[in-house]
């Protein structure tokens, strides 16, 4: 996951000199004739900044995701399903990962990106901040969660940043794995015992909403758009994203048999395309600000988290230090 | 209290027995073990790879790219370096 388009909009700042307007205008000549931006490449700065805030916002997600499903880690119903837990859970650390390494490449240090993120300053997608009551919340949200960041993120694979394209190949692959055993575990409920089945539905009905919400506000509402689509980091808008994910979706509900929540839901036979009822853009913006069902318990584990680990940073940083001054020693 | 910054290493991965090391990402890491580790647990997940390179990130010297058309300039007038340069009748095979 998870690059919500999020991301608030920024004053502009005209180029200051003539030959920094000259600098810009080759740069988007490059980025126009599908040429990659490399980290040492001249950049406009507010090219630079936009890339910063929207992949550490993108790692921050990853990284807060782990939580809504590490809450299942011990209570998964079977070896087998712990495993594949834990390994799901594992991959969108190393995407948090991959990505933080890709924001570093622009300038930006991890350290500060994660105090961000811990202070609350830095946003991460909405979805996370919703609550995993039962099993079938984690089958929901591979199916639907990670379904929906990879047609997020597939996109992205050809973002003219070149860093941040290559780690969007590395979490695009891992990504289906995600989607197919959420899939495979909605499946396994929806063809169980009644009590089963109302679960998977029940699940359904929670996530269904706000996965539409994570392709972020509709375009008419999608205020900086035109420069993310200019530079090449957009390739489709939000409304054309979502309606692809309903598109695909909407078929994989009726197989597991499972009714999605949505009563003005019909398939528009002229165009092919799934017709939704309006989306609940409030509670997408409740959710924004800090007062979704989860927000302050997500932060809190976050912060517990990295205090626990304080002591590791440091010991590993002094471990170091030592055997430095050990290696200058025998070689004075 | 802020954090020690540790350093940045650039990880390489050979995908198996035969190919070259191939740029994969980069690690935080406060000493080359832990690099190696934490470039196996990131890097190689899928068995990507059956062996790896760790290198400081601050030890690596890079070319300039806003110099790419000087330091590349002596190359792109030598057409003759290549095959496609000398014409061969036809009639003459394998060559
Ligand atoms: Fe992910
Ligand atoms: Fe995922």
């Amino acid at each position: 996951m998870y690059a919500q388009a999020l991301d608030q909009p920024e004053g502009h700042r005209e180029c200051a000199s003539a030959d920094g307007a000259a600098l810009e205008a080759r740069f988007l000549s490059r980025v126009a004739s599908e040429q990659k931006v490399e980290p040492k490449d001249w950049m406009p700065e507010r090219y630079r900044r936009t890339l910063i805030r929207q992949i550490s916002q993108h790692a921050h997600s990853e990284i807060v995701g782990m939580l809504p499903e590490g809450n299942w880690i011990t209570r998964a119903p079977s070896l087998k399903r712990k495993a594949i837990l834990m390994a799901k859970v594992q991959d969108e650390g190393g995407h948090g990962a991959y990505l933080y390494a890709a924001a570093e490449t622009l300038g930006a240090a991890r350290e500060d990106l994660i105090e961000q993120l811990l202070s609350g300053a830095a946003k991460y997608s909405s979805i996370f901040n919703y609550p995993t009551p039962t099993w079938a919340d984690v089958g929901a949200i591979g199916w639907l969660v990670d379904g929906a960041a990879i047609m997020n993120q597939i996109p992205l694979c050809r973002c003219s940043y070149g860093p941040y394209a290559r780690a969007m190949v590395r979490i695009c692959k891992e990504e289906s794995f995600h989607q197919r055993q959420g899939f495979e575990i909605m499946l396994t409920l929806a063809r169980g015992t009644p009590e089963q089945r109302r679960m998977a539905q029940e699940a359904l009905n929670r996530w269904w909403w706000p996965s539409l919400m994570m392709f972020g506000p509709g375009d008419a509402d999608s205020k900086h758009t035109a420069d993310s689509v200019r530079w090449k980091i957009k390739r489709f808008t939000n409304d054309e994203l979502r309606q692809k994910f309903v598109d695909f979706t909407v078929p994989q509900a009726q197989f597991l048999g499972l009714k999605v929540p949505d009563p003005e839901l019909r398939l528009d036979e002229a165009s092919g395309h799934y017709r939704f009822g309006a989306i609940d853009w409030a509670e997408f913006n409740e959710v924004l600000r800090g007062n979704g069902p989860c927000n302050r318990e997500r932060l809190a584990a976050r912060r517990e988290a990295h205090e626990s680990g304080r002591w590791v940073r440091e010991a590993a940083a002094a471990y170091a230090e030592k055997q430095r001054a050990r290696t200058s020693a025998a070689a004075a | 209290m802020s954090d020690p910054r540790s350093p940045l290493w650039e990880v390489f991965v050979r995908p198996r027995s035969g190919l070259e090391h191939k740029h994969a990402g980069s690690v935080h890491a406060t000493d080359a073990r832990m690099a190696l580790e934490h470039a196996r647990d990131l890097y190689t997940r899928r068995g990507e790879g059956v062996s790896l390179w760790v290198v400081r990130s601050s030890d690596i010297v890079a070319s300039d790219p806003a110099e790419a058309d000087e330091l590349f300039e002596p190359a792109r007038d030598k057409i003759y370096r290549h095959p496609t340069f000398y014409e061969i009748p036809e009639e003459v095979k394998t060559l």
